[in-house]
């Protein structure tokens, strides 16, 4: 490789960990964002003016890039901002596909080499083919069945059959044999094999995963893809690769954790606690136990002769797109003089951060954003906290009920203000599939209807009162 | 003396890996989506990889498994940016409306 494309691949590497380090702040995210993006398309540039080389089939290859852009554009600029996380994970699947693919090929030619008495690869380049090709593998089946729950292809509660345990475990076995046999003797058939082993392995990881837990699961396979990225880079000697790969790998589980710490739970339990019988709690069925709904105006009622009113965003908000109205129906508020703010959990919507995005979208004054350590001594001297689209975050079972599959996660202590308006379409439990006790308590009032239709509703009743 | 080549492998994994957690330490959980996605956009690198190994085969399946490589990672690495600033121009379109609001306030 000429020297001077080395030093190219070194400079990518570098604004790639300036990339992150932007990414990690707000003012510089943007600029952080685009940096990563000039550095990857330069790198990608590369193997076009390496003489040397001798890259054949290009038009294929640039035929093939483009079709590839051209999808992955129409993806990114078409997507919903709601349905971001699961756009997320397909281009993550993608990648993972992409990198064992590479693994396979680069094994093929292992083993070209040595049939045509050119030697055997040594067997640390050969077990990092193996681990690419298996992770990439896990990444790729993972994701895409993280896709099909978010979008709802599938249901998104833990899908459990008896003997799952002993199935996962076989195919981790068969794996890592696999993986030895590679190592021992290099053959294609072992490769395809071993890919086939992971992608069943990524499907049995996932599956078992409630809908809620999903996010940290995008971001755990996410760095597993970083890795394999890595790994790749090692087998096809590019520092490049590695250092990316691992830089992505890195940062990626330590974000996992991160978000694991602000949901309350372990990363452990939420991949093998449905397997321990700890995650399918919760019925998962309408109560129907009895309930004070109100109208729109007596909601207004509330709303209107308030001082202190705290609104709790949640995902059924977004979906009905009715975030817009409510920006407007926090305006009127404010005019009246109360003082209203917005509560984010740090996992309101289906990702941490994915809420600040969606009200971001509409507007929402960043001073009106507040996140949940800087609320949660408000709620008490709440008049009325507004629960829009959202269950789970305020529901006091993750304080009161061991057990329950939400325990431990830290909540919007909105059970302490002295009323709480539920603006619900139905009685069904939130995406943790548990039922709620707030909903039943007498200082709560419920008001039911699509989030768009009240919500237009409350607005005109509070106009007019 | 001369590094072993193995260990200058090494060593870039190890670096690279306390470098990847330093850098992002500090992050707030606002920034945890575009962050995961940004990140998942740098992998997409992969596409060179796959450009490197499909442009050097002779082998007609071989070359059509490429291509499919390229595609995908260049859908990961091309989508995986672009959805990432769509997310954070939601952050920055409004820090112009905030310093208005508070000339309006002064005015």
């Amino acid at each position: 490789m000429p020297t001077w494309i080395q030093l190219v691949f070194l400079a990518c590497g570098v604004c790639f960990i300036l990339a992150l380090k932007g990414l990690s702040g707000p003012r510089t995210a943007r600029n952080g964002n685009l940096l990563g993006a000039a550095a990857a398309v330069v790198a990608c540039l590369m193997p076009f003016f390496w003489e040397d080389l001798h890259l054949q089939h290009v038009p294929l290859i640039i035929a093939a890039i483009a079709v590839g852009t051209i999808g992955g554009v129409y993806g990114a600029r078409t997507v919903q901002m709601t349905q971001m996380p699961q756009m997320v994970a397909l281009f993550n699947g993608v990648g993972g596909g992409a990198a064992a693919l590479v693994a396979l090929l680069e094994l093929h030619d292992v083993v070209e080499t040595a049939a045509n008495g050119g030697g055997d690869a040594p067997w640390f380049t050969l077990a990092a083919t193996a681990f690419t090709i298996a992770v990439g593998s896990i990444s790729f089946a993972g994701s895409i069945v993280t896709f099909a729950k978010l979008q709802e292809l599938m249901t998104s509660r833990p899908v459990v059959f008896p003997g799952l345990p002993v199935v996962f475990g076989g195919s981790l076995v068969a794996a890592l044999v696999l993986a030895g046999l590679l190592v021992d003797d290099p053959r294609m058939w072992v490769g395809v094999l071993l890919g086939l082993v992971g992608l069943l392995i990524g499907l049995l990881l996932v599956l078992p995963v409630g809908g809620a837990d999903v996010p940290i699961v995008i971001s755990l396979l996410n760095a597993f893809t970083g890795l394999t990225v890595a790994a790749g880079g090692y087998v096809l000697s590019n520092v490049l690769l590695l250092i990316a790969g691992t830089l992505v790998g890195a940062s990626g589980t330590f974000l996992t954790l991160l978000m694991a710490r602000a949901m309350g739970r372990s990363v452990t339990n939420i991949l093998f606690g449905a397997l321990k019988g700890g995650s399918t709690l919760g019925a998962g069925e309408a109560s129907d136990r009895p309930v004070r709904s109100v109208n729109p105006e007596d909601a207004a009622i509330m709303l209107g002769y308030a001082d202190r009113v705290i609104i709790v965003p949640g995902y059924g908000l977004a979906v009905a797109q009715a975030q817009h109205t409510l920006r407007e129906l926090v305006d009127v508020l404010v005019e009246k003089g109360a003082r209203v703010d917005y509560a984010i959990h740090p996992v309101a919507g289906r990702m941490p951060g994915h809420m600040n995005v969606l009200l971001a979208e509409a507007q929402v004054p960043y001073e009106q954003l507040r996140e949940m350590d800087q609320i949660n001594g408000d709620f008490k001297d709440a008049d009325v906290v507004l629960v829009v689209g959202a269950n789970d975050v305020v529901n006091p079972a993750a304080k009161t009920t061991p057990g329950a599959p939400i325990y431990g996660m830290p909540i919007l202590n909105a059970d302490e203000a002295r009323q709480v308006i539920f603006m619900k379409r139905s009685m069904r439990p939130g995406f943790a599939g548990i039922e709620n006790e707030l909903l039943f308590d007498e200082k709560t009032s419920l008001l039911f209807g699509d989030a768009k239709d009240s919500m237009g509703k409350l607005l005109n009743a509070v106009k007019a009162l | 003396m001369i590094l072993d080549t193995g260990v200058v492998w090494l060593t870039i994994f190890v670096l690279s890996v306390f470098v990847g957690i330093e850098v992002i330490s500090k992050v707030s959980s606002t920034l945890h989506t575009p962050l995961m996605s940004g990140a998942n956009a740098i992998h997409g690198i992969i596409l060179l990889g796959a450009i490197l190994v499909t442009g050097t085969t002779d082998n007609d399946v071989a070359l059509v498994v490429g291509l499919i490589a390229i595609v995908l990672a260049s859908v990961n690495m091309v989508g995986g940016f672009v959805v990432t600033d769509r997310m954070l121009q939601m952050f920055t379109r409004k820090k112009p409306a905030a310093p208005k609001s508070d000339q309006d306030r002064a005015a």
